[in-house]
């Protein structure tokens, strides 16, 4: 399956934003949206979305597709995201790899998952059902976790690119999910950018974490940490141009705060992709 | 053990707090089964409180806490979508208060406005639109976001004193069970009270009975003046916007 590639600078739309990018005020390339909070019958939500898809491109990011349950994902969720999809006509089409719920119960967090041939098959089988009821190929993001399975029997970065192999979809790589997990499972960070398909990546999440009792939280509610800016820059490196975003979930910013934040990942790319010229 | 068995493991872990027996669980897990356990937590709260704000001011942080957990012990989320979790909460509150039947019907309203809001698009018939309608055999389409909830306190009256932030009436039962209209105008979800023949009279509407039926049924069942009954719900329903279509002898569609 064929993904285009893109290689702007977008935000994450949150709410109290909606206006200004109603408006096409805000100087981005591309806008990232969760695609659970327009998977509506109609009304505001739909309306706003049709309205941004008029002046930006976008990307529709979800949380709810479970693709590692043990179980096909919800035919419902999938009826509901093509049309979306048939709707917006996105640029991307993503979700986590990660599951969220099992047997009619719902966690609504992406829960973690052991990387073994077992898995590789439920999610392969899973990825494949969603492209073909969507009718494109989607991208895989990687998960920030906090455990890790003993009997895991390849690492992240391996089972990404086996995944990709199988079913032919593209990566989304959150650098900063990538420096929660090297941190809290003690693996190195620069492996795994390095370890991942480097072809099979269309998009980049930047976005900030916090500090917990034990462990890093992937809180999506701070800024980008001068780690991950240099981890960023390893990737763009890389890469090459890459669709770039920053993501903030929680404690939402002016809007100026975060056009910032982005104008940072454009002087960090253009510096790494001269540098590497 | 297969994949299945370590999630249902997980699911026992976030949902009753029961601690993984898997052993592919690490020794060392606890602390990110932990934070697993407290985002799950996190998620019910914040869903709740942010869907039943009123109802929340009505019942006070402490018991409307006490409530969430009652709810999450109850009912753990099952839809792939959170936005559906709130939709067993107020049969949770009757329960709780069996003898305040205002604390459900708020929560019902709430309910009921939220789900207005993203009901499915439609555009009411205008007044203009209604030349050339046989009545006698006019079907009339109701607007998808159109919720009946029933009704035996003062609750709406509540509702809007709480929202306005003024000083909410003492809980009132009504002489008789009445029923409150919610649909969405544009994109404002609105509601009404009514009683409970407009709201049976529109139930036989939207399975699909003719106005001449309705009318017919209204002269059966020998009210005051049936005819005068049934025009005025009609041009009431026109003029909320409840209608979207009349299929007559002459066709009226937006």
């Amino acid at each position: 399956m064929h993904i285009a590639t893109f290689d702007g600078f977008g935000l994450g739309m949150r709410k109290p934003h909606y206006p200004a990018f109603v408006e096409g005020q805000v100087d981005v390339d591309f806008v990232e949206v969760i695609s659970e909070n327009f998977m509506v019958d109609g009304g505001q939500p739909r309306r706003i979305l049709r309205q941004v898809r008029e002046r930006y491109p976008v990307a529709l990011h979800g949380v709810s597709m479970s693709i590692g349950s043990a179980q096909p994902v919800n035919p419902d969720y999938l009826i509901r995201l093509r049309a979306l999809v048939d709707e917006i006509d996105p640029l991307f089409v993503s979700d986590h790899l990660c599951w969220t719920g099992i047997g009619g119960f719902n966690s609504h967090d992406l829960l973690p998952l052991p990387y073994d041939d077992e898995t590789l098959d439920v999610v392969a089988a899973n990825v494949g059902r969603a492209q073909d009821a969507i009718g494109r190929a989607m991208l895989i993001e990687n998960p920030s976790s906090y455990i890790a399975f003993g009997h895991s029997t390849m690492t992240e970065w391996e089972f990404l690119d086996r995944l990709c192999e199988r079913s032919g979809c593209g990566l989304l790589l959150d650098v900063n999910n990538v420096f929660v997990s090297a941190s809290n499972h003690g693996f190195d960070a620069l492996a795994y950018l390095d370890g991942v398909p480097a072809h099979r990546v269309r998009q980049v999440h930047l976005a900030g974490h916090s500090q917990g009792e034990a462990l890093l939280i992937d809180t999506h509610d701070q800024p980008v940490c001068a780690t991950v800016w240099d981890l960023y820059a390893h990737l763009v490196g890389r890469l090459g141009p890459v669709a770039t975003m920053i993501e903030r979930d929680d404690a939402i910013p002016p809007l100026a705060e975060l056009l910032d934040e982005l104008a940072t990942a454009r002087r960090v790319a253009d510096r790494s992709l001269r540098e590497a010229a | 053990m297969s994949l299945l068995a370590l999630q249902q493991d997980f699911r026992a872990w976030l949902h009753v707090g029961e601690a993984p027996s898997d052993p592919r669980f690490a020794e060392d897990a606890r602390a990110g089964l932990d934070i697993y356990q407290n985002n799950y937590r996190g998620q019910i709260v914040a869903c709740l409180d942010e869907s039943f704000a009123v109802t929340r001011a009505w019942l006070g942080d402490e018991a409307f806490q006490d409530a969430i957990i009652a709810h999450a012990g109850r009912m753990p989320p099952h839809s792939w979508s959170l936005d559906h979790y709130p939709d067993d909460f107020p049969s949770t509150l009757a329960q709780l208060y069996p003898g305040d039947a205002e604390v459900a019907e708020l929560a019902t309203l709430e309910l009921a406005l939220g789900h207005a809001f993203v009901a499915a698009d439609a555009v009411p018939v205008a007044t203009g639109d209604l030349a050339g309608v046989e009545w006698d055999h006019a079907r009339l389409h109701l607007t998808p976001s159109l919720r009946m909830c029933g009704l035996t306190t003062n609750a709406p009256a509540i509702w809007s004193a709480i929202t306005a932030e003024t000083m909410p009436p003492p809980v009132e039962l009504l002489p008789n069970r009445g029923e409150i209209l919610v649909w969405r105008h544009d994109e404002t979800p609105r509601f009404r009270t009514t009683d409970q023949a407009e709201a049976d009279a529109l139930r036989h509407i939207d399975k699909g009975m003719n106005f001449g039926s309705l009318c017919a049924a209204l002269v059966d069942a020998g009210g005051d003046d049936p005819a005068a009954v049934a025009g005025q719900w009609l041009a009431q329903w026109i003029s909320d916007g409840l209608i979207i279509e009349i299929e007559g002898e002459t066709r009226c569609v937006n």
